[in-house]
């Protein structure tokens, strides 16, 4: 296992050497993209000054708002959807084909509906998290075994303490999964929907500076944006990780 | 079956008249009533110039989902036959996975240009990993007996690899085409919307910017007829093909 993280971390840094060389001998030129040792210094000179911070605070706190609400919402729908075994198993090839679609086409409409502003952006990102909560709440209800339900019944548990004490702990790395997609796909949302139309925000900065040809700041928010989602991601696998080992050796 | 068939019917309604609820709430300026709707897509599809950029979509969306696929097998094979590089690779594979990929659209432009070559690229880009994540996921499921039946008969790798890990692993490695399916087609669509002159994200784009609520009506509807019944058609594959064998 430790022999693999090394591993990992020695491709990583190779594949970033080989941009730099490729980068500095002119194999991929300039205006395509710098070299990852000065987009990580445009990144701290960005940073530092106070150009993008507004945007930045501005994405951040959208991508809070519709996560939470998504996993909520979410939640709750997956519980209230796993109580009927014929509207789940009806439902499913809809949560299938509903990555398919281009939820930014609602766009226009989410905009007639709740207004020119910050509102839309959260909206988008909400309804490209929630199903993926959804889906992965009934998942794991669905994998609470027999025989603890009727452990549950023969305690006489309510089904609060039920809930807490027995189903959350047994179905808790599935509902992890969940709660990872429902970040990364707040974080598509919110960006991409910034990306289209707004007049604030690290998608409306990245853009601004694709059609600028600003190399030195679209790269270094391009590369804020990965280390964020990367590093939230990470971490929620890690929790994930734990969950799903403390349950084994128990 | 028709058990099925009624819920399914439910659901439709189900939806039809939420629409319609939706529809009186909002009002006429960014909506359209599902009537309206469906006589939009009927005057769409019949129009001259639609089949041309249907055309340019479906080209790109096949190109990038047979890429996606012939790749991100390649890769789930690669890193499912040895330990050393699965252990290294998945969790690579995996936040490559749930990156918002696209804030790295701008790059993809700059590499590929505005055109075909991009909207496929952006596609692939989105088809490959989860492809490779559950044929990775598909090999490690296989029994260790088969495995160990192989190395018996003394198969080499690409026999053992096409006669036996292939076989016993396809299932679940359909199962990761269904979701590559999905995403290599918002893939596809996202790299149209945002810089592209032809095809049905064009248009869709076009639509938003003109608020020709009309188009965009039409045009989402045909996309999310399209997306649900293939879903469901490859729901039904992956179903028999769990039980068939």
């Amino acid at each position: 296992m430790r022999h693999a993280a090394i591993l990992r971390l020695a491709i990583i840094a190779a594949i970033v050497a080989l941009l730099e060389l490729l980068s500095r001998s002119g194999v991929i030129s300039r205006f395509v993209a710098p070299p990852p040792s000065e987009i990580a210094v445009d990144l701290v000179r960005l940073l530092t000054s106070d150009r993008v911070q507004a945007a930045i605070a501005q994405t951040l706190s959208k991508i809070t708002i519709a996560c939470g609400a998504a996993i909520v919402v979410g939640t709750a729908l997956g519980v209230l959807i796993h109580r009927s075994r014929a509207l789940a198993q009806t439902l499913s090839p809809y949560f299938g084909a509903y990555y398919a679609v281009p939820i930014y086409a609602f766009y226009p409409l989410m905009i007639a509906i709740f207004g020119i502003g910050e509102a839309p952006q959260i909206v988008i990102g909400f309804m490209l998290a929630i199903v993926a909560v959804i889906v992965n709440t009934i998942n794991a209800l669905d994998r609470i075994p027999r025989v603890l339900r009727k452990t549950v019944a023969i305690y006489g548990m309510g089904s609060i303490e039920a809930s807490w004490n027995v189903y959350l702990p047994y179905a808790g790395p599935y509902l992890a999964t969940g709660i990872k997609l429902a970040v990364a796909y707040s974080f598509i949302g919110v960006i991409g929907a910034e990306f289209i139309m707004s007049r604030i925000g690290i998608g409306h900065e990245i853009v601004f500076a694709y059609n600028n040809f600003d190399n030195e700041v679209m790269y270094p928010l391009i590369l804020f944006v990965l280390l964020v989602a990367g590093t939230i991601n990470g971490l929620f696998s890690a929790w994930e990780k734990r969950l799903l080992g403390r349950r084994s050796r128990s | 079956m028709t058990k099925d068939l009624r819920n399914h019917v439910l659901v439709l309604v189900v939806l039809l008249v939420l629409w319609q609820a939706v529809y009186l709430f909002v009002g006429d300026l960014a909506l359209r009533s599902p009537l309206d709707t469906a006589r939009a897509a009927f005057g769409l599809v019949r129009s001259e110039g639609f089949g041309a950029h249907l055309r340019e979509t479906a080209t790109a969306f096949a190109t990038a989902l047979a890429i996606a696929i012939v790749l991100g097998v390649a890769i789930g094979f690669a890193l499912g036959m040895n330990r050393l590089a699965g252990e290294v690779g998945e969790p690579l594979l995996v936040s490559f996975y749930s990156l918002p990929k696209i804030t790295v659209y701008p790059i993809v432009l700059l590499i590929f240009g505005i055109g075909m070559p991009s909207k496929v690229a952006f596609g692939a880009i989105h088809g490959i990993m989860p492809i490779a994540i559950f044929t990775l996921g598909a090999l490690r499921n296989v029994p260790p007996v088969l495995i160990r039946t192989a190395r018996v008969l003394r198969l080499g790798a690409w026999q053992s690899a096409w006669s036996v890990l292939f076989p016993a692993a396809r299932p679940e490695i359909f199962t990761g085409l269904r979701l590559g399916f999905s995403l290599t087609l918002i893939g596809t669509l996202l790299g149209e919307m945002f810089a592209s002159q032809r095809g049905l994200g064009f248009l869709l784009m076009q639509a938003i910017g003109l608020h020709d609520t009309d188009l965009i009506m039409a045009l989402t509807s045909l996309i999310v007829l399209f997306a649900v019944l293939a879903s469901m058609m490859l729901l039904a594959c992956d179903r028999a093909l769990r039980h068939g064998s």
